[in-house]
């Protein structure tokens, strides 16, 4: 018969670093480029959303009159500055407002969308979520079916209604109107990530480590929150980066249309709306703006991807 | 209802179906609580342990009728093959059966004192991890993946003993290196992959050992593991069950296993116990047919190099709806039509506690002692 083992005699050195679940899926992030340009412009967007203003060359509703009246005794005629022209770099609308100003102070908007949109959603979702994957039975029925109405409700008319009413209101007017924005983006939303969450819990509160940890005695509020989450936490991560590019759009598209943040701020879709009546003669109007969505759009899309595969344990040791 | 049997084809009996509200009222009745401990003779005292799934097919009767003691320190074995009832009767003491679909409806379980099926579940949670320790059959999978070692030996130190941190990383030092595990401290914040299915095992015990309880379930500790480790690890069991003075209910299809770590064993086939006895009468004069197959179906040193091994013919019958037989019998070369009237009751053998449920072993059977 075998004995129990002792420990080896002498020292061993061990080299080995702990590898956890993060360092290894970091270690993967950084071999994907694409991801990597991705992470690097969110730090850069997040970097303008915060410090942006400060770097304006121009308030954002300062009007440059003298720069207007000059142009039009230069004989460029009335109207918004090319870029370039008078100390403005990106140019100016037509009542003399910087754009790049304006682009920076909008970045701060989209910035503000992408973080506290996502944290409404998780705030909302992950609860929603956990308690109908781990109560199962008829809870999660009733939760499911809520999810489901709201899923089948139109946003967009959602958001349009909750601005009509509240614009108005205290409510409606916090930080510029974006308050009801994130809140309005928010309702609509969360119902994937409680999905998901639901889903994972479902398979999760299944394993064999779940019922030795029901076997050691811990409670469910710590099983759920110490054992269940962190083990799901991957796709949550993956489905709320990849859902930042969604309400950025979105929040775009509602200022597109007017619903969105208040005048005298700007939004990169307000300035679209704003500019797309000078497009013949000033495309930069638009041009920046878009080109700010795009890229903002595509940096978090980059990094949804490249956390995806990093964070997927099904791919380990492939690529 | 009647339900013609497969098997026999005749109609079964009439069975009264205790219903899911009724289960719950039994669980339910007059709580006791953890303070007030009779004192007992017998650590686990299980009487008449009925467990049953409520599957869309019917009423799976996993465990039907189960009683059997347990002393303190001792160790007992449950045996037979899979889907006979063994992980449940296991998963009922510590109330941890799926539930749904599956539930204890009937029985007494009296833990060092306490009638635990009276028990409410903060004080049920109370005692298990503390009074109570589980190994579970798959290493591999029974500790979280996304947690430390440390963290998840702590865990139920913590939960139950009020150590501080600090103690508490002095006590899962201490128990790392009982299970043996080399260089337990540098190993605290190691993630499971890092360790290996025997040491994964180890500390699975480490876990099932930390509040130094008084029963250990141990369900098929080692049929994740090669043969080697399961020795090291069922020495392991022993060597520690000894000098914490732990009882062990040990459960296992391998009949070595069995005479090697028990002091009793029970052998269990289609939800009830057909035979019990110490490990020297089970296995010296076993005295049910199911028993003889078992231990007929072991290979031996003796045996001609190239023959078959032998089986016992057949497949354990469904449990729903089982008829009023022998459950063996459909598979008993000895079966007589006695055996497929009335079931056999457990009843006492030649020696006092040596209990068989066989019509043709009784005293007035068909095969004498």
């Amino acid at each position: 018969m075998a004995t129990v083992t002792r420990p080896l005699p002498g020292q061993v050195v061990r080299e080995r670093r702990s590898a956890g679940l993060w360092s290894d899926a970091w270690g993967r992030l950084r071999k994907n480029r694409l991801a990597l340009l991705g992470l690097f412009m969110v730090l850069t967007l997040l970097f303008l959303g915060i410090f942006g203003p400060f770097l304006a060359p121009y308030p954002y509703a300062q009007q440059d009159l003298k720069a207007i009246q000059q142009a039009a005794a230069d004989g460029y005629g009335i109207g918004p500055l090319n870029p370039g022209q008078y100390g403005h770099v990106l140019g100016t609308d037509q009542l003399g407002r910087d754009l790049l100003s304006r682009l920076l102070d909008g970045a701060r908007i989209s910035v503000s969308v992408a973080l506290v949109v996502q944290l409404v959603i998780l705030l909302i979702g992950v609860p929603i979520g956990a308690i109908a994957g781990w109560f199962s039975g008829r809870l999660d029925n009733v939760l499911m079916r809520f999810t489901d109405i709201i899923y089948a409700f139109p946003d967009l008319l959602f958001i349009i209604i909750l601005s009509v009413v509240f614009r108005e209101t205290a409510f409606g007017r916090t930080f510029d109107g974006l308050l009801m924005i994130f809140v309005a983006i928010g309702l609509t939303s969360w119902v994937t990530v409680a999905r998901l969450v639901r889903g994972q819990l479902l398979s999760l509160k299944e394993t064999e480590f779940v019922e030795a940890a029901r076997a050691i005695g811990v409670q469910d509020r710590k099983i759920i929150t110490k054992h269940l989450l962190p083990n799901g936490v991957g796709p949550i991560i993956v489905a709320v980066t990849l859902g930042i590019p969604g309400a950025i759009l979105a929040e775009a598209t509602l200022s597109y249309i007017g619903i969105g943040v208040q005048p005298p701020r700007a939004s990169w879709g307000s300035l679209i709306a704003e500019g797309y009546k000078w497009i013949r003669a000033e495309p930069h109007l638009v041009l920046f703006p878009a080109i700010c969505i795009a890229t903002a759009l595509a940096s978090f899309t980059f990094l949804g991807d490249g956390l995806r595969d990093a964070l997927d344990p099904k791919l380990k040791g492939k690529q | 209802m009647t339900i013609p049997n497969e098997q026999t084809g005749r109609d079964a009996p009439t069975i009264v179906e205790v219903s899911p509200a009724d289960a719950r009222r039994l669980v339910t009745q007059e709580k006791v609580s953890l303070d007030k401990r009779p004192k007992a003779e017998k650590l686990l005292t299980v009487k008449g342990l009925s467990t049953h799934f409520f599957t869309p097919d019917g009423v799976v009767q996993a465990v039907d009728d189960v009683s059997f003691e347990l002393g303190y320190g001792e160790t007992l074995g449950l045996v037979g093959e899979s889907g006979c009832g063994k992980s449940v009767s296991a998963l009922s003491v510590a109330r941890l059966v799926p539930n749904p679909p599956g539930r204890i409806v009937a029985g007494e379980i009296v833990f060092d004192g306490i009638d635990i099926l009276r028990l409410g579940e903060d004080d049920m949670r109370k005692l298990r991890g503390k009074e109570i320790g589980f190994i579970f059959q798959d290493p591999l999978t029974s500790l979280n993946p996304t947690l430390t070692i440390g963290y998840q030996i702590a865990e139920a130190i913590k939960q139950h003993m009020g150590l501080s941190s600090k103690a508490a990383t002095d006590r899962v030092v201490e128990l790392l290196s009982k299970v043996g595990i080399p260089r337990a401290k540098d190993r605290l914040k190691d993630y499971p992959h890092q360790f290996s299915g025997g040491m994964r095992q180890r500390v699975m015990i480490a876990i099932a050992l930390s509040c130094d309880p008084k029963l250990i379930l141990a369900d098929e500790p080692t049929t994740a593991l090669d043969v080697t480790i399961q020795a090291q690890i069922l020495e392991l069991i022993s060597l520690l069950s000894d000098e914490f003075h732990t009882a062990v209910l040990l459960i296992t299809h391998d009949l070595g296993i069995a005479a090697g770590m028990c002091d009793r064993v029970n052998v269990m086939y289609a939800g009830r116990i057909v035979e019990t006895g110490t490990v020297d009468e089970l296995f010296e004069v076993p005295r049910h047919p199911y028993a003889w197959g078992l231990l007929d179906s072991l290979p031996r040193l003796d045996d001609v190099r190239g023959d078959r091994l032998r089986t016992i013919e057949g497949l354990p019958p469904l449990l729903i709806s089982p008829p009023d037989a022998c459950r063996f019998e459909p598979r008993c070369r000895f079966a007589r039509d006695k055996c497929r009237e009335k079931e056999p009751a457990l009843t006492e053998r030649e020696q006092p506690g040596h209990l068989a449920r066989c019509w043709a072993t009784e005293p007035d059977g068909w095969i004498p002692a």
